[in-house]
C-alpha cells in the first residue's frame, strides 16, 4: 500500500504529498484513525482529499494511505431495509459499535458478513453464461427476491454451481472462463459509484409511476423512468412530498436519500416505515426500501457521495428488472457541499459560488435514470424514476440549482409558500407545474382507467386557468361584474382546488386515492360543472345551484374508500337529478 | 509538551499566521501571550507543513508579531461541566463571570460534540405547553424540536421568548427540565432582561447562562452557541433532564461567521456569508433532539432578528430549511397593538402532527386547527379585498370570513403577557370563533367533532 503524507489540512480538505500512482477519485484512509477520504485534485505532485469524517486533530506529517480502488459500494443481499450513511456504512451497525453518536474513524461494512441467505440457482452447471445473467435468487424481504447476476468482467461455462444458505462472500458458483481460468461467484459484488452501470438499451417510459397523490397522477403525472424536480421555499412541504411518494409510489423498490437534511425527519421514516403497509402488496413498507441518511451535521464531503451511493444501488435493483424510485431530498445540499469543497479548492467559482461544472454534474446524475432492459439473460426491463427535491434560497427560483435541474427533468413540481400558509397541501403551484410525460400517459389512463380522463383533465387545468383570470377581475371591480357562467367557473375552480387538488397526507382515508378513484372524483366535479352550466342556460338559479346539498356530497366523496366505489355512480345520479336537466342523456 | 511559539509572521484582522511551526493539528487550541502580559484564546483554522493560521477569540488589538508568544494546547476548545453549572452564569468562552466558586468539572467536552447517529434518534412527541395560543393551537412546540422565533429589530422577541422560558410544561409530567440560555451579541440591557425575568421566578436555579455581549470579541461568539449547547447535551443526554435551548440573536452569529470568513478571504456565497453557513448552522441545529432510551431532551429556540424584516435573507432563509418549523413575528400585527405579534400564517410547525391530537392534547385539535388556518387565510384575502373595493363590495360570505379574521386577530392571537392559557382554553377559543362561520364552510373539521365541541348557533 502507498503511504503519503499530510502538507495541510483545512476543514474537511486535506492535501497530501508522496501518493505516487495515486488515480483522481481513488479512496484513501486518512490520520492515525484512518479516515476515509476520496483524492478529488492532483496537482505539483499534491493529492487534495475530500474527507468523510470531522478533521480536528489531523496535522501535517500524518500518515495518508492509499487503497488503490475508487469509492465502491458492496450490492448483494441485505441492501434492502438498509438505513446506510453517505458512503455506505450502516448506521444501526455504527450505533452498535460506538452509541448513540458516530465516533470518528469507524468502519463497517455495507452487507453483513455473517448473515446467511438461502441461494436457489435457476441455471445449471455446464450453462453458458455472459455479464448480467441470472444465475440464481434470493429472496430478500417477502415481497423482494433478490437476482444474483454476474459480475461485469466474467464470462464463460459454469463448471459448478451450488443451493442452500450461504453468506455474501462465500462461492455459490465457479464459472471457467474462455482463457482457461475459473471466477469464483459470490452473492456480493462491487461497484465504483461515480460510474454508470452497463444497460442493453435504453428506452422510452410509457407508464405512469402511480402515487396516489391526485394532483400529480392526474394533473402532473410522472412516468417510470422519468424525472422530476421538486422545488420549494422552506414550509412548502417538500419532504412530505417526498415521504408520500416514497409510501404510496407503485415502484417495487424505494431508494430514499436523505442528503443533508434533518436527522427528526430520518427518524421519522425510520419509525413510520416499518409500520406502514405497502397498499401494492400488502407488506411492511420498509421490506423495499433502502434509505441513506446523510443528515445535515453529517460530514459534507460524505454528503456529497450520497447521491451517488443512492444511485447506484438504484441501478443495481433495476439491473434485476425492477421499477425503482429514487428520491433525493435535497439535491441543493448536495449541490452546497460540491460548493464547499470547490471553494477549499480554490476553484474559480461560477454563479452564486457554485462551481461552474454544476450543471453538468447535475445533468449526469439524472441521466442515469430512466427505462432499460438490461444486460444478460433472462431479457428484463428496469426503470430508475428520479425524483429529486431542490431548495432554492429564498424560494427564488432562477437561482443555479433549480435552473440547472429544470434543464434536465421532465416533470416540474413547483412548490408555492403561499398555497402553504392556506394550508393547501400538497402546495403544488398548479398554473406553474408542467409534466412532459403527460400526453403520452393520457393514453394509458384512456386504455386502463376511463376514456374520458384526457378531456377531463385538460377541462380541470382550463377551468383553473380561467379562474386565475377570473380572480384578477374580482381583485379589481368585485364578483359583481361577472357573468353567470364565469361565477360557475369560479365556484367549480374552487371545488376543485379544495376537494381534489388539496389532500392531507396526515388523514388515512385521504393520504392515498387509487387511479380509478381519482378519475371518478374528477369527473363528478366537471360532471357538475358541465350540468350547472346547462342548467344555468336553462334559467336554474345560480343561487339555487351553488348552494345544492349535492356539492357536499361532491366535497365528502373524496373520502370514500375503494370498497365504496359504487357511491360514486349515486352521487352522480343525484347531481343529475339536482340539476334537472332530464333531456340530456348522460353516460353513467 | 506544547511548544511555544514567537514567529507570528501576519496579522490580519482576527487571524494570526504563525510559521516554522511543528507538529500542529488542526482544530487546536491556542492560547496567546499578549506583549502587555495579557493572555487570550485561539485555534487553528488552516495548518499546512510549517503555517498554521490561527483564529484568535479576543481582539488582537495590542498584539504584535515579535513579542506575542504562541502555545499550541494539543487539544480542541473544551468546556467543563458538572451539574454545578445550573444557576450560574459564564461567559462566551465558558468561564464563570458571576462571584461564585470555580466549577468543578465532572468532565470536559469537546463543544463541537458528535453528530446523533439518525438511527439512535427517538421522534419527538410529546407536546409542550406554552400558554400562548398561537403556538399552542396554531403551530404546537414538540419536546426535542428546534423551532426558532424570525423577528426583526424593535418587536417584542425577548418579551416572548422569556415568557415560553417561564412558562413551557409538559402536560401531565413532573420531569427534571432546565434552561440553558445564550446570549449572542445582544445589548446589555437585553441580557440583564433575561436574567432578571429567571430571578424572578427562581427559574434562575435550573438556569445555564452563557453571556456574549455586543462589545465582546466576535469571534467569541462562533464559540459561544456551542458552549451552550455541550451544556445542553450534558444535562440532557448524561443527567437526563429536559432542556431548553434558547439562543439570542443567531443574526449576530452569523455577522461573526461572516468577519471570520472575509477575513480568510473565502469565497462569499449569497450577500458575503460564506457558503458553508447552512452546514455551520446545521452543526449546531441539528444538537437539538431525544435519543432512543435515554430520558432526557433538548428543545432549541433560536431567536434571530431578520435584517429589514426579510425572510429570504440567507440567514432566516437557511436557519427556516434546517429548523422544524418557525414562528414568525409581525410588525403589522405589533402595530396593531397585539401581544404576541404572532403571524400565524407563515409561521410553521413541522412536528404538530406527532405532538398533538388523542392522548397528547385531544383528537379534535389537528381538523381544528387546520380549520382555523383555512378560515383565516380566506379571511385576510376577504380583508385585501376590502381594501381595494370597500366593505361594501364584499358578498355576506367574505364578510363574515373578515370579522372572524379580526376576531382571530383580537382574541386568539391576543392574549395578556402573563396569561397563561391551558389547551383546552385554546382549543374551546376555537370552536367558538369557528361558530360564527356557516356549517357548510367547516370542511376540515370531522362531524362528530363539530357535534361534540362546537356549540349549536342558529346560522
Amino acid at each position: 500500500m502507498v503511504k503519503g503524507e499530510i502538507v495541510r489540512v483545512a476543514g474537511p480538505l486535506v492535501v497530501a504529498s508522496d501518493l505516487t500512482d495515486a488515480k483522481m477519485y481513488d479512496v484513501v484512509k486518512v490520520g492515525p484513525e484512518r479516515l476515509m477520504g476520496e483524492i478529488i485534485e492532483l496537482r505539483g505532485g499534491l493529492a487534495s482529499i475530500q474527507v468523510y469524517e470531522e478533521t480536528a486533530g489531523l496535522g501535517p506529517g500524518d500518515e495518508v494511505l492509499a487503497t488503490g480502488a475508487p469509492l465502491s459500494l458492496e450490492l448483494g443481499p441485505g441492501l434492502l431495509s438498509s438505513i446506510y450513511d453517505g458512503v455506505q456504512r450502516p448506521l444501526a451497525v455504527l450505533a452498535e459499535k460506538s452509541g448513540s453518536f458516530i465516533k470518528r474513524g469507524i468502519e463497517a461494512p455495507g452487507l453483513s458478513r455473517t448473515k446467511k441467505w438461502s441461494f436457489d440457482p435457476s441455471r445449471k452447471a455446464g450453462d453458458q453464461v455472459s455479464p448480467g445473467d441470472i444465475i440464481g435468487v434470493v429472496q430478500e424481504t417477502s415481497i423482494i427476491a433478490h437476482k444474483i447476476m454476474i459480475p461485469q468482467d466474467v464470462e464463460g461455462r459454469i463448471s459448478e454451481i451450488k443451493k442452500g444458505d450461504f453468506t455474501v462472500e462465500e462461492d455459490v458458483a465457479v464459472i471457467e472462463m474462455a482463457d482457461g481460468g475459473s471466477a469464483p461467484i459470490q452473492m456480493m459484488q462491487r461497484w465504483p459509484v461515480r460510474v454508470g452501470r452497463p444497460y442493453a438499451a435504453k428506452r422510452n417510459p410509457s407508464e405512469p409511476l402511480i402515487t396516489g397523490q391526485r394532483v400529480i397522477d392526474t394533473l402532473f403525472p410522472i412516468a417510470k423512468g422519468g424525472t422530476a424536480c421538486v422545488p420549494g421555499p422552506f414550509g412548502s412541504g417538500k419532504t412530505v412530498i417526498q415521504h408520500q411518494l416514497a409510501k404510496w409510489a407503485d415502484a417495487e423498490v424505494i431508494i430514499f436519500i436523505g442528503c443533508g437534511e434533518r436527522g427528526n425527519e430520518m427518524t421519522d421514516v425510520l419509525l413510520e416505515f416499518p409500520e406502514l403497509i405497502d397498499p401494492h402488496s400488502g407488506k411492511p413498507l420498509m421490506e423495499r426500501t433502502v434509505l441513506i441518511a446523510n443528515t445535515s451535521n453529517m460530514p459534507v464531503a460524505a454528503r456529497e457521495a450520497s447521491i451517488y451511493t443512492g444511485i447506484t444501488i438504484a441501478e443495481y435493483f433495476r439491473d434485476m428488472g425492477y421499477n425503482v424510485a429514487l428520491q433525493a431530498d435535497s439535491t441543493s445540499r448536495w449541490a452546497e457541499a460540491l460548493r464547499e469543497i470547490s471553494g477549499r479548492l480554490e476553484e474559480m467559482p461560477g454563479e452564486e459560488g457554485y462551481p461552474a461544472y454544476l450543471s453538468s454534474r447535475l445533468a449526469a446524475f439524472y441521466e442515469r435514470a430512466g427505462v432499460v432492459t438490461a444486460l444478460g439473460e433472462p431479457e428484463r426491463q428496469g426503470s430508475i424514476t428520479a425524483i429529486g427535491s431542490v431548495s432554492p434560497p429564498g424560494g427564488d427560483l432562477s437561482e443555479p440549482v433549480v435552473q440547472s435541474t429544470l434543464r434536465v427533468v421532465k416533470v416540474f413540481w413547483g412548490l408555492e409558500d403561499k398555497l402553504a400558509y392556506e394550508r393547501h397541501f400538497p402546495a403544488i403551484n398548479w398554473l406553474i407545474s408542467y409534466s412532459l410525460y403527460a400526453e403520452k400517459l393520457e393514453e394509458w389512463w384512456g386504455e386502463e382507467i376511463d376514456k374520458n380522463f384526457r378531456a377531463e383533465r385538460r377541462e380541470a387545468l382550463r377551468l383553473l386557468q380561467i379562474e386565475s383570470e377570473l380572480r384578477e377581475i374580482v381583485r379589481l371591480v368585485g364578483v359583481e361584474a361577472l357573468s353567470s357562467n364565469e361565477r360557475l367557473i369560479l365556484e367549480t375552480a374552487r371545488t376543485i382546488r379544495e376537494d381534489f387538488l388539496q389532500q392531507t397526507a396526515f388523514f388515512d382515508l385521504d393520504t392515498y386515492t387509487s387511479p380509478k378513484r381519482q378519475f371518478l372524483l374528477l369527473d363528478l366535479i366537471i360532471t357538475w360543472h358541465t350540468l350547472a352550466i346547462e342548467a344555468v342556460e336553462n334559467g336554474m338559479s345560480l343561487e339555487k345551484i351553488v348552494t345544492s346539498p349535492v356539492r357536499e356530497k361532491i366535497a365528502r366523496a373524496k373520502l370514500l374508500t375503494d370498497d365504496e366505489i359504487g357511491e360514486f355512480a349515486q352521487i352522480k345520479e343525484a347531481i343529475i337529478a339536482d340539476l334537472e336537466v332530464s333531456e340530456t342523456v348522460v353516460e353513467l | 509538551m506544547a511548544k511555544e511559539y514567537l514567529t507570528i509572521k501576519d496579522v490580519i484582522g482576527p487571524l494570526l499566521f504563525v510559521e516554522k511551526v511543528v507538529d500542529v493539528k488542526y482544530a487546536e487550541l491556542v492560547e496567546l501571550e499578549f506583549p502587555s502580559g495579557k493572555r487570550g484564546r485561539g485555534q487553528v483554522l488552516d495548518i499546512s507543513k510549517d503555517v498554521a493560521i490561527v483564529q484568535s477569540f479576543e481582539s488582537t488589538q495590542g498584539l504584535n508579531t515579535t513579542q506575542t508568544r504562541v502555545k499550541f494546547i494539543g487539544r480542541g476548545l473544551e468546556l467543563n461541566v458538572s451539574k454545578d453549572m445550573l444557576g450560574r452564569v459564564f461567559n462566551g468562552l465558558g468561564d464563570p463571570i458571576d462571584d461564585g466558586p470555580k466549577i468543578l468539572p465532572d468532565k470536559r467536552l469537546d463543544i463541537n460534540g458528535e453528530s446523533i447517529n439518525p438511527y439512535e434518534r427517538d421522534y419527538p412527541a410529546d407536546f409542550i405547553e406554552t400558554g400562548i395560543s398561537a403556538i399552542d393551537g396554531m403551530n404546537p412546540l414538540v419536546r426535542g424540536q428546534k423551532l426558532p422565533i424570525f423577528s426583526g429589530s424593535g418587536l417584542p422577541h425577548s418579551k416572548l421568548a422569556a415568557q415560553i422560558a417561564r412558562e413551557s410544561r409538559v402536560l401531565g409530567s413532573q420531569e427534571e427540565f432546565a434552561v440553558v440560555f445564550a446570549a449572542l451579541g445582544i445589548t446589555f440591557e437585553e441580557a440583564n432582561f433575561f436574567i432578571d425575568q429567571f430571578r424572578s421566578t427562581a427559574a434562575i436555579e435550573r438556569a445555564v447562562i452563557f453571556v456574549n455581549l455586543a462589545n465582546d470579541p466576535p469571534v467569541e461568539r462562533l464559540a459561544t452557541p456551542r458552549m451552550a449547547l455541550t451544556a445542553a447535551e450534558y444535562l440532557a443526554f448524561d443527567l437526563g433532564m429536559h432542556v431548553l435551548v434558547i439562543m439570542t440573536d443567531m443574526t449576530y452569529y452569523c455577522e461573526a461567521l461572516r468577519e471570520v470568513s472575509s477575513a480568510r478571504k473565502e469565497v462569499p456565497g449569497r450577500r458575503g456569508y460564506p457558503g458553508y453557513l447552512y452546514t455551520d448552522l446545521a452543526t449546531m441545529y441539528e444538537r437539538a433532539g431525544r435519543i432512543k432510551g435515554k430520558p432526557g431532551s433538548i428543545t432549541q429556540i433560536p431567536v434571530l432578528t431578520m435584517p429589514d424584516d426579510d425572510k429570504t435573507h440567507p440567514i432566516p432563509d437557511l436557519t427556516g430549511y434546517i429548523t422544524e418549523g418557525q414562528i414568525i413575528l409581525s410588525r403589522d400585527i405589533h402595530r396593531r397593538n397585539i401581544y404576541p405579534p404572532i403571524d400565524v400564517m407563515p409561521s410553521l410547525s413541522r412536528l404538530k402532527e406527532k405532538g398533538i391530537g388523542e392522548g397528547k392534547t385531544r383528537e379534535d385539535h389537528s381538523g381544528l386547527s387546520n380549520q382555523l388556518f383555512a378560515a383565516y387565510a380566506r379571511g385576510k384575502e376577504a380583508q385585501e379585498l376590502s381594501i381595494i373595493l370597500g366593505e361594501a363590495a364584499l358578498s355576506d360570505l367574505d364578510k363574515t370570513y373578515l370579522n372572524f379574521a379580526t376576531n382571530f386577530e383580537t382574541q386568539y392571537v391576543r392574549q395578556g403577557e402573563d396569561e397563561e392559557r391551558t389547551i383546552e382554553q385554546t382549543l374551546t377559543l376555537g370552536w367558538s370563533l369557528l361558530s360564527e362561520l356557516p356549517r357548510s364552510e367547516l370542511k376540515r373539521v370531522r362531524e362528530e367533532d363539530i357535534a361534540k365541541y362546537m356549540e349549536t348557533k342558529e346560522v
